[in-house]
């Protein structure tokens, strides 16, 4: 079961938001159980079709999701998921 | 006349209210957030604001404290499975403007977005979703499209004062549409209007009204600053008159404010189109026609005449009364109290302003 870290940016809108591990096979799959955790904050993440937002990455285990699309990188294996904000801004 | 501005900017939303004779800052909200339009309904006291996160998407905010506390509500989305273009899911890139409903519809909002969405509510914004009959519309696919950003924006709706079923939107670029059966049906409304950027000028769709108001008082009457001129119909969209000035300077712009009682009154403020966008010869003028845009006059009263960069965006003009605002990307906001005779600056070194309302 893998441990979900974060940017802590995203604290600024999910203040308990921490470090936990969370069940699952997928991406797609943990990033339900953090919205059911956290109701709201897959919004922040993948836009309404289900798709990565442009500007966040999601790495497992140090690699970069390949399937950003519908999420659909194994995590079962992983030991851990970042979710970070790409670097862009002004 | 309204004491209290609500400035949507690329660091928050910044609000500032007349206390005597000067303009005072009273609040930040959102900080460091783009705000791309805020505004109160008055309906409800009610504050809004659009956000557009770098990062973690559009979101919808709302206020029932004056912008002391605020709530995040969900933003519009598009239905699962939609596609902008066949194989490119249909998802929400801007929220580019939220407006009340009719009077008799107390819980009615709409919302523009890019890609070319209009969104309706009628919970009082804890809910929306798209108006399809608009989504679906024939000329989509081929006529609308991106400019200056990526897809195409709806940016302007007008809902009739008269009659609440009848509303007119614009896109840019996509031009102007009207339903007169509360969203059964629409019809595109660009007669005489120019699409210049186009090998036929006169397409029936493929228009880019920057921004499209009515006249209050006489709401048959709609003005649009386009990207190839200004523009007015005195029929409610069936027909449109080119009142651009022949060798400008009204002729490329984003915004235009329209007289509270007087049909004929409008200002807009112009910029040197299109592939520049900038002030006009490095000063900066607001101009109004009191004759329907027979005439223009241009006033430089109290603005910058030299060394100016100041460009208004489509949401940035506002009036109420006698009173104009009006803020800049060069993040300085200026206001009149006679009509746009003259002017003050009221604040210097804000952020890039997307929207100026009165609230």
């Amino acid at each position: 079961m893998p441990i979900i870290k974060f940017t802590h940016h995203l604290q600024r809108f999910f203040p308990t938001l921490a470090p936990q591990s969370i069940p699952g096979q997928t991406v797609a799959e943990i990033i339900q159980e953090l919205d059911r955790r956290y109701p709201g904050l897959a919004a922040y993440i993948v836009d309404e079709q289900g798709g990565l937002r442009k500007h966040v990455n999601i790495f497992v285990d140090g690699e970069l999701i390949q399937d950003r699309q519908s999420l659909q990188d194994a995590v079962s294996e992983a030991e851990v998921v970042y979710i970070f904000q790409a670097l862009s801004g002004g | 006349m309204s004491d209290r501005l609500l400035l949507g900017t690329n660091k928050g939303l910044l609000i500032l209210e007349k206390r005597g004779k000067t303009w005072e800052f009273v609040s930040e909200s959102h900080r460091a957030i783009p705000v791309s339009y805020a505004m109160r309904d008055p309906r409800h006291d009610t504050l809004w604001a659009c956000l557009d996160h770098g990062h973690w998407g559009t979101k919808l905010h709302r206020s029932h404290d004056s912008g002391a506390t605020w709530e995040e509500v969900p933003a519009p989305k598009y239905p699962e499975g939609l596609e902008r273009e066949p194989g490119h899911p249909a998802t929400v890139s801007y929220i580019w403007c939220i407006v009340p409903g009719g009077q008799d519809q107390p819980n009615r909002l709409y919302i523009g977005t890019e890609p070319g969405g209009l969104f309706q509510s009628d919970d009082n914004g804890d809910s929306f979703h798209l108006v399809e009959t608009l989504w679906n519309h024939p000329t989509r696919p081929t006529s609308w499209f991106g400019g200056g950003r990526d897809y195409a924006g709806l940016c302007s709706i007008v809902v009739d004062p008269r009659d609440s079923r009848h509303v007119t939107i614009g896109i840019s670029v996509g031009g102007v549409y009207e339903t007169c059966d509360g969203g059964e049906t629409w019809q595109p409304r660009n007669k005489g209007t120019l699409a210049c950027y186009l090998p036929d000028p006169h397409v029936e769709s493929g228009q880019d009204p920057h921004y499209m108001t009515c006249s209050p008082s006489n709401p048959d009457v709609l003005w649009q600053q386009s990207h190839c001129g200004v523009f007015r119909s005195t029929d409610g969209g069936q027909n449109w008159q080119h009142i651009s000035q022949p060798g400008g300077p009204v002729y490329f712009g984003f915004t235009i404010a329209t007289d509270e009682h007087d049909e004929n009154t409008a200002w807009v403020v112009p910029a040197v189109a299109d592939e520049f966008r900038m002030a006009i010869n490095g000063s900066l003028m607001v101009c109004r026609t009191e004759d329907g845009g027979k005439t223009w006059q241009e006033l430089r009263s109290g603005l910058p005449q030299k060394n100016c960069y100041d460009l208004t965006y489509r949401h940035a003009l506002d009036i109420r009364g006698d009173r104009l605002a009006f803020g800049t990307t060069t993040g300085n906001v200026f206001v009149s109290d006679n009509r746009g005779d003259d002017w003050a600056c009221i604040g210097n070194y804000f952020p890039p302003i997307f929207s100026v309302r009165f609230a």
